[in-house]
Order: C-alpha cells, then structure tokens, then sequence
C-alpha cells in the first residue's frame, strides 16, 4: 500500500475542503462551522470552508477561485448525494483546470441530516466521512472519460398512446424507429374507450390517425404481436433482439379484406373477445377491432381447430385463395436491432376487482368494471353503443362506484389518479345514453387539471347525484320492497352523517391502475428499477421524470404511474426529447469506472474470468495473463475482487482508495 | 408501530455506541438510503457507508480491514438476487459473504456483526430497519475487543491460505 | 398426523356444544388431535384492545407451546383462530413486537419458532379430509335440511387464508356433503352484533333481527355458525329482537353439530340439549333418523 507521505513532497496534495448548508437543510442538524473547521485540522487540507449553497454558482466558483489561487489539488465536497451533484462539482474542477475526478463528494445530507435528529451525533458522524474523504481524495488519480459513438436509432416499447406519441414525434425527427408492441394491434387501452375527458372527444377520431401514420412512417418499424426478449450492451449502443409470436398469417400477404373471418367454419364467436373485455365473442380468426393497425388477421391456436385436431375443413384458406396468407405452420422468428436509446411505454393494467370481495363482482351479472362500460357505451363495441345490462334492460339507476383498488390499505395505497375524472365522464355518457339516475360514491373528489373542475361542475348541473363515502359493500339483500331485485350499495354518507341503502339497477367500479403483471421481468430485461408498487422508477420524480439509472433508456406514460392521456402524451414527447438529445449529439461519455490488469503481478490463474458477466476479460495465451477489454467493462468491480494477486484494479474504486476510505471512518480511535 | 422504550437497565447502562462500516451498491441500496434521507425517515447515526459500483466489489479484505480497524459491524448492501445492474455480481458477494462468516466465527467475530442484505432502491424503509436492528443487536454484543495483533496474525494466515 | 388441539375458554363455557360435537366428528372421521397441555387465554377481545403486546405475548405463548410437538393447531373459536393469526402475522412483519415476545417467552424457558401453521376445523375438514370421504360416512342423511351459513367476521377478516372472505362457501359444501341444503345468504359475513349488544344495545338488535329474518325469508329451518359468540348472539336475544320486530325464532347450531349428527354420534352427546330453540321438531319434520 502506498504511504500518503510518499505523495508529498514537490507536488504535495493540497486539499480544499467546502461544506455546504444546504439552507437549513444540512446547517440544522450537522454543526457546518464545527465540520469546517475539524476539516481545517485535518493534514493536507489547504483551505476548509462553509458556504450555503454550494451548488450555486457562487458556490462553484469559489472552488474554482480557491483552486487557482491556493493551489488546490484535491476538493472534497460534504453536500448531498453524489447522485445529484457530483457531476455540478466535477464540472467546477474542470473549469478549474483540474481533473475533475480529483474530486470526493460527501453525502451529508441524505445519510446525515435528514435521517438523524441528534445534533452532536450527526455531526460527529459527518467529521468521520470527512475525514475518510480527505484521506481517499488523496490517492485520487486523473481519469479521463470515454467518448463511444452513438447509434442513431430508437427502440420503443408499447404501442400505446405514449408509445405512439414517441415513435412518431422520433420518426419525424428522422430517426430510424422500431415500435415494439405484444399485442396483435397498436392502440393500447385508449382505443378501447368511448370519450376521452375533459373535452369528450371521441378517442377513436383522435387516435386513429396517429395510429395510422405510425403504420405508414417510412420511418418507423412497426412490429405487433412481437416482444422483447434481450438487452445487451450500454448507453448509444444497445442490441435487442425482438421475438415475433406467429399470427399463423403472413403479414405482407394479408390485406384486411376480413373474408377469412366470414368463411371460419365457426358461424358465430365461441372465444371472449379480449378487446371487448369478453362482453362479446370472437372466432379464432379475427381482427381485434375495426381500426386495428397493422389491419392483418391473427389465428388464436388455442380455439382454431385446424390446431387442437388438424381435421379443419379450412374454409379460412379457401377464402384467402390465391393470396395464400394463412400459414398454419408459422413459426415464431427473430430480429437482431441495433439501436442507440430505448423508451419503455409498457403501460398499465386495470385492477382486478375480485380481489375486494365486497364489490361483488363477479358473483352479481350487473357489477362492471368501469373499463367494461367503456366497450359498453362505445358505438363499434359488443352492443353498439347501447347501455345494456347482461338481460338485455336498460338500467333505471346507476351506481359508480370510486376508488376500487385505489386508496386501499388492503389492495393499493395510491390514488390512480385517473378514475375521478373518468367516472364523471362515465356518468355524463351513461345518463345520456339511458337516463338513468346515476349516482357517484366518492372517497374525495379529485379533480385537478385543465378544465377537469369545471366538468365536475357540469356534472353537478346535470343532476348526477353525488354521495360522499367509501362503499362498504354491494349486495342483493333486500330491507324493504323497493329493494328486491336490485343490487344494493351501502355506505356511510359522510357529508350527511349516517349510513345509506341505496338500491340501483347496475355497479360500475370505477378500478385503479397497476403496474403491468410483468413489470418486473420487463424492468429486468431493460436493467432499470421499479418502486415498491412497482412502477417503473424514474431518475429523479421531479428534474428527470422520464430518465432512468440506466443511461440511454427512457420512459413514458403510465408504466412510470397512473397517468391520463395528457400526461403520457407530454411524457411520450419529453421521453423523445431527451432521446433525440442524446442521440443527436453523436457520441457520449462514459464513467472511466474500469478495471485493468497489472500485468507484472498477474499470475494466469484465470480466476477473473467467469467471474466477468460481460466477456471483457480474455487470457492472453503467448504471455499466460488476463487482459480486460476496456469497452465491454461495466466497471463493476467484481473481478478486482476476486483476484487471488491483487492484480486487477479498478478506477476510481482501486483497493488503496477503498482502504483509505474504510481506515479513514474509523480512525476516530 | 410500536416504538420499544428502553429498559431502565438498558438507559442506566454506559453508553456504548457501535462503530459499523457498510458498503453500499451504487445502484440499489446506496439509492434506497439515498431514498430514506429524501423521506425524512430517522435510523441510528452509527454506520458510515462506503459507496462502491456493486457489492460484488466488497474484496472480502475490505471487510477484514475494517473489523481490524475497530468496526464494531460491518454491513454489506446489495442489489436483490436476479436484479443486479451488473447481471450477477450480487451472487458472487453472497458466495463471499458465506465464506467469511465462516473465516470471520474462527476467528471470534459473532455472527451478528456481519451482515448481507438485499435492499433495492425503492426500499428505503428495509435501510431503516436494517441499520436499526444491527446497531442494536451489534450494541447488546458490545465493542468488538480483538488483540489486533492476533487478528492480524489470523488474517495472515487466512489470507495465506 | 396428529393436530394440536387449543379449544379456548368459550369451548368449556358458553360454547360447549361445539367442542363436544367438534370432537366426536373429528373421531368419527379419524382426525386426530391432541390438547395442549397448560394452554392460557388467547389474548383476544379485552387484552386485544387494552395491551396489544400482552395479547400476542399470551397467544404466542400457546403457538410456542404447540409448535414443541406439532406442526399444526386447530383453533376452532372464531376469535382464537383470528389472534392465533394475527399474532403470527405481526411477528413476521415487526421485528419490535417478535422482540418483545421473545423475551416474554424466555422468562419462562419458551422460545416462538414460527414453526406452527394454524388452522380452523372447516379447513382441515375440508381440505384434509374432504367432502367425499365426509360423504361416505354419513349415516344419518340430513334429508335437505334447509341451512343458512353463517361465518360471522372474524374466521374471513382480515386473513381469509382458506375461504374467500366476501363469499365464502366451505360450510356449504361441508354440510351438503352430509345431505342437508343450503340457502342463499346474503349476509353470510356480517357482523352477528355480538360487541354492540352490550354498548349500543338497539343496534345489535337490529343487526340480530336482519339475520335471523333474511335466514327465514331464504326458507332456512337453521342457522349454522362457527362462532361461540356469534351462536349465543343469535340465539339468545331472539325473545328481545322478536319484541322490536315481531320475529319468530329460528334455532342457531354450530355446523359441527349437524356434521357430527350426520356422521351418527348420538344427539345428546353433541350438545343439542344445549339450544334454547328446540331442534328436534325441526329433525322430526324433516324426518331426520338420529341416533
């Protein structure tokens, strides 16, 4: 291990030490004066100062005057996390003439002062990671960044609206963009729903010319019925490699004249329509719905009978004819792309309400789901457009019923955001379609957003009835004759102060959002986070909402949180944005956190290489040692680790540094 | 919750406050400690965290080092198994960690003083309660009394072999 | 293998019947089980609102005890099975409280391993024995017996680990598997008003009357329950709610009864004795045999 004093000398390491305040946000629980000045004691430290926001630029710029003029070498930061502002300081380093990884940052603010409320303690606790600071920032070496080209084109992930969005505001920038999409069709939830709030325009007149110019763009490769199903390399450099289920039609034969659908030897649907949410039935060749894009046929394998006996009379090929763009045996096949950035528009799914047994859904026919009245109330849906109950009857009374899966210690503690603003457009239309009487139960009424109030007010006008209340259960038990035959709603009417039965012909529930079933195994594949309810987490929830911890891959719309159409359309063009940043600039930094052999100490035991879950590390045979390939290393560290010699070390990570660093916190003794 | 008072013995007794080292991962559980201090969440001042890219970073001398150095504990926090943002270097810290607990019970480190937890970003309160029960776990042990000599002696060897 | 057996203090006082028919079914089916020896207070009700800690402290105490020579206890009261629950719910999710109950615990040489699963007699009956084998002992059919269901809240809420807990059906398939029938019952699951009849006497009335008059409405000649409180309620206070709401009675039995009664223990071994609205008339307009 190199002594400290063997770097003094000549070129002696000259310290500058700066605490910041952070407002009260450091200065209330950590004594600053008190660091700034056990930092003065310290040996190599030249100057030690406190100043309120470091971050500011007068903040910067007195590091960068203190370099100048007393010679500094080294900087030491104790401000916050690392995370937020180690880039702002190394920045000031280079502007300073100095090498900006000569710098150490101490996090006394998220590990110190916000989670620690004895004043003396804290501030002890800081002087340790102070002092471990100055003692590592001496060994600190200049580094240099990498510069790696970048791969001009864009992965997107959900053909959703936001994924749309972002595929189609990247295409026109003239970026090369693969939209990626599971389903047989792009259109995501929004193509299922009747109106969109506050403004009630139809959401099919709105989407389907985007969804048809994403078909269309030059520009864009559109895959449906596909998925993701590797990530490799880093940021401007991605390989994927996309799987396509086989829709047993061959794409380019198919022109959508649907006759294969009227031929199938089934005259009528036998399969729920997953479209319709199974409120009508499909054959096992269908079209998902009227605007589907790409306008291409699918064969569901598990209810064709060609696939469960073989024995079809395949009136579905006979149709075709000439075209011959069914194909039974298709099988699924693979793309290897080769794109720059990634946006993650995976979406979310509806709550399911059978996990709140006091709903009743699904053990009374007349409890829907308020995604089931959409398909209901939407004119190409399974009665087109009328307001039916399951026997055929209009409803004389409705009741809506908020926050199912929302708000819910037991299910989901969020607020979806959504429902509010989605039930009162559901009881505009539902009142306009059948005249019912349609009440709201609301926990709170949460209207926030461009016009959303004044709807709210409308809907007030319009003589929906409104009871403030969780609903405690729905049920078909009957007090009183009026009861009997309906389904009755009970909750405590918090505004009136007691307990009402109100009976109604048909529940709709209002269910939150969630996080994809599959979100975790998606996260896993792009290598980015999830919060603990599982959405996708952003880099930070304010300044980089739509980034990630995972350079070059963004994200957008509701797989981040329950959002509605504004906002995933803003989040889709941000996450565009900031890919068109990246890409645009032709080539990027990366961290020069690697790991390199020291040949002379390398003893060609091997050890290192399995260990390297990248390939960076190959064995030289002619000279019997390692070598790690600086562009496939990750700068993880673990074969530095694992090195039985010691032989491996790791930028700004090598062992001295770290036993500095360890030494340092507990010199204390 | 509950918030355990302490006993009148345990208030009574001369304060002894536990040094511990952690090593926290860039990416997982320096971000969820990073996540506690943003929620304002309150845990005891006693760990002093050193912030590698990966757990699997943590070169079994490290944790060595700082018992030798007078740590009281040492704390190690990774991403969770299958979520490492290096694919697998977690697993080869938990293969390590198995390795010296054994290194460090032969040589009279108590078990409690060593600990390996998976913690991902958004777990800010597992940081919380972590550090919490360790710190008092680690405090009813009390300070770690190794003749650094023979540690050192100790670790030669192990190190030897 | 042999179950752990913890009957709780309403299984030697109010709820007698039930354990004495519980048991004789459980020998007529060869389920074995086997008390614990020196079992105390569950820890529900009173100790549960007073002293949280204390509570999970007194029923890890029995979990603790169980757990030495079995793998899983039978807790057939309602609000035993519930804390037995609760109290190893909140040991897993608060370090604090698995603390201090440990330390309880070693003062009297017990240590809680979290090595016991607890189970309710509807659940070992169905799903260890089944309604088939259940079927195939019956000897004395219940002839299509009209029954209500009733589980009350606690054996459902909040940790339904074996029943759905908004509609849940195993006493129905427990007790068709012995020939009788069961009705629709809306109000399977709410609340018997066994804690407001002695705070706010009317409303458990009230809640009484709702019951016990959706039962008959449903054409129930009998109310079956799980529940020692929920039994007593709904059979003792049929006079009072009668008065405010002019309902006539309905005998309440524990669905062990009418299992044991079908399985061929005799019926005043199985506590039917016990019931303030007299059952027989009912078994004899149904003609049911029993021995």
């Amino acid at each position: 291990m190199p002594e400290i004093s063997q770097l003094s000398g000549p070129e002696a390491v000259r310290v500058g030490f700066y605490v910041c305040h952070c407002g009260t946000n450091i200065a209330g629980t950590v004594d600053v004066k008190a660091l700034a000045g056990y930092a003065a004691s310290l040996p190599r430290v030249a100057v030690s100062r406190e100043y309120k926001y470091m971050c500011s630029d007068p903040g910067q710029a007195l590091i960068e005057q203190d370099i100048a003029d007393h010679k500094l070498n080294r900087v030491v930061v104790a401000s916050c996390s690392p995370l937020l502002h180690e880039a702002t300081f190394r920045r000031a380093l280079g502007r300073a003439g100095l090498n900006p990884f000569l710098l150490q940052m101490v996090n006394i603010r998220e590990h110190v002062s916000w989670v620690h409320l004895d004043k003396k303690a804290a501030t002890e606790k800081a002087q340790d990671l102070v002092r471990a600071a100055v003692q590592r920032v001496a060994l600190h070496k200049p580094l240099q960044k990498r510069r790696v080209d970048i791969n001009p084109s864009v992965l997107v992930v959900g053909g959703g609206i936001a994924g749309i969005h972002a595929a189609l505001t990247l295409a026109e920038a003239g970026k090369q963009v693969y939209l990626v999409e599971r389903e047989p069709t792009i259109g995501g939830h929004m193509a299922m729903f009747d109106k969109t709030f506050p403004t009630l325009d139809c959401a099919a007149c709105i989407l389907t010319p985007k969804m048809t110019a994403v078909g269309s763009h030059p520009n864009i490769k559109l895959w449906t019925y596909s998925e993701v199903v590797k990530v490799d390399g880093y940021v401007g450099n991605y390989k994927a490699q996309v799987k396509h289920k086989p829709r047993y039609v061959i794409d380019d034969l198919c022109i959508g004249c649907q006759e294969c659908i009227a031929a199938c030897v089934y005259k009528e649907g036998k399969t729920p329509d997953e479209f319709n949410l199974g409120l009508s039935m499909r054959k096992p060749i269908y079209l998902p719905f009227p605007q589907a894009v790409p306008q291409k046929v699918v064969i569901d394998r598990d209810t064709c009978i060609e696939f469960k006996s073989g024995k079809c009379k395949k009136t579905c090929v006979e149709a075709c004819g000439d075209r011959l763009a069914i194909d039974f045996k298709q099988k699924e096949t693979f793309d290897e792309i080769e794109i720059g950035a990634i946006i993650l528009a995976t979406g979310f799914k509806t709550f399911a309400p059978e996990r709140n047994p006091y709903c009743g859904y699904g053990r009374y026919p007349n409890v829907y789901t308020s995604l089931e009245v959409e398909r209901l109330i939407n004119a190409s849906g399974p009665t087109a457009g009328e307001v039916i109950l399951r026997d055929g009857k209009k409803p004389a009374s409705v009741g809506i019923i908020h926050c199912i899966g929302s708000r819910d210690a037991n299910t989901n503690r969020w607020c979806s955001k959504v429902c509010c603003m989605y039930s009162l457009k559901l009881a505009h239309l539902i009142k306009e379609h059948t005249g019912a009487e349609v009440f709201n139960f609301y926990i709170d009424m949460r209207t926030p957003g461009k016009g959303y109030e004044e709807f709210y007010d409308r809907l007030l006008d319009e003589g929906v009835h409104f009871v403030r209340g969780r609903v405690a259960e729905v049920s078909d038990w009957a007090v009183h004759p009026s009861e009997e035959g309906k389904l009755v709603i009970r909750a405590e009417d918090t505004l009136a102060g007691f307990v009402r039965r109100i009976p109604v012909d048909m529940v709709v529930l209002s269910v939150g959002l969630e996080p994809q079933s599959d979100a975790q195994d998606v996260r896993r594949l792009f290598n980015i986070s999830c919060a603990s309810e599982g959405w996708f987490l952003e880099r930070h929830p304010k300044l980089a909402p739509v980034s990630t911890f995972t350079e070059g891959v963004y994200i957008a719309g509701a797989c981040q949180g329950p959002k509605d159409i504004p906002d995933s359309v803003a989040q889709a063009g941000a996450a565009a944005a900031e890919a068109l940043a990246l890409i645009d600039a032709k080539s990027v930094e990366l961290e020069p956190y690697t790991a390199s052999i020291l040949e002379e100490e390398c003893s060609g035991c091997k050890s290192c290489i399995s260990l390297c879950p990248y390939q960076a590390i190959a064995f030289i045979e002619e000279k019997k040692k390692a070598y790690i390939n600086e562009v496939l290393c990750k700068g993880c560290g673990t074969c530095v680790a694992g090195c039985p010699s010691g032989s491996i070390k790791q930028n700004f990570f090598e062992d001295e540094e770290i036993f500095e660093e360890i030494e340092g916190v507990l010199a204390y003794a | 919750m509950l918030s355990r008072q302490p006993s009148a013995s345990e208030t009574s007794q001369a304060k002894f406050e536990p040094r511990i080292v952690a090593f926290f991962c860039n990416w997982c559980t320096y971000l969820a400690a990073d996540l506690a201090g943003t929620s304002r969440m309150k845990y005891a001042p006693n760990v002093r965290v050193v912030r590698l890219m990966c757990s699997g970073r943590v070169d079994p001398q490290f944790v060595l080092d700082a018992f030798a150095h007078g740590a009281d504990g040492v704390f190690i926090g990774g991403c969770h198994p299958g979520d490492c943002h290096y694919q697998e270097g977690n697993y080869k810290t938990l293969k390590r960690y198995h390795l010296l607990k054994r290194v460090l019970k032969e040589m009279g480190i108590e078990e409690d003083r060593f600990r390996l937890e998976w913690i991902s970003a958004a777990e800010a309160d597992r940081v919380r309660t972590a550090i919490n029960q360790m710190v008092e776990k680690v405090r009813d042990l009390g300070p770690l009394n190794l003749e650094l000599k023979d540690l050192e002696n100790a670790y030669a060897e192990e190190v030897l072999v | 293998m042999k179950y752990a057996y913890y009957p709780g203090c309403s299984l030697r006082g109010t709820g007698r019947a039930y354990e004495e028919s519980l048991l004789a079914a459980f020998r007529l089916l060869d389920v074995e089980v086997e008390e614990i020896d020196d079992w105390n207070c569950c820890g529900a009700t009173t100790y549960m609102s007073v002293d949280e800690l204390t509570s999970y402290a007194l029923a890890s105490r029995n979990l603790a005890l169980a757990e030495r020579d079995h793998s899983e206890i039978i807790a057939p009261c309602a609000a035993c099975y519930l804390v037995l629950n609760k109290t190893q719910h909140y040991i897993r999710d608060y370090p604090d409280i698995k603390l201090v109950v440990n330390r309880a615990l070693d003062t009297i040489g017990l240590k809680y391993r979290d090595k016991v699963k607890v189970r309710h007699p509807l659940d070992v009956l169905l799903n260890d024995v089944g309604p088939e084998a259940i079927a195939a002992k019956v000897k004395v059919p219940l002839n299509g017996l009209k029954i209500a269901p009733y589980y009350g809240c606690q054996i459902v809420r909040p940790y339904s680990t074996f029943d759905d807990q908004g509609d849940p059906t195993s006493m129905e398939r427990l007790l068709e598997a012995c020939g009788a029938k069961t009705v629709r019952y809306p109000l399977k699951t709410t609340c018997c008003g066994g804690s407001q009849k002695g705070t706010l006497p009317e409303v458990g009335l009230d809640l009484i009357h709702y019951l016990l008059s959706e039962a008959q409405k449903n054409g129930a000649e009998v109310i079956t329950t799980v529940c020692p409180l929920c039994q007593f309620n709904l059979e003792s206070f049929q006079k009072e709610a009668g008065e405010r709401h002019r309902q006539t009675a309905v005998p309440v039995l524990y669905f062990s009864q009418l299992l044991a009664l079908a399985l061929g223990a005799p019926a005043d071994t199985i506590g039917l004795q016990r019931g303030f609205v007299p059952i027989r008339p009912v078994f004899a307009k149904k003609e049911i045999a029993y021995a």
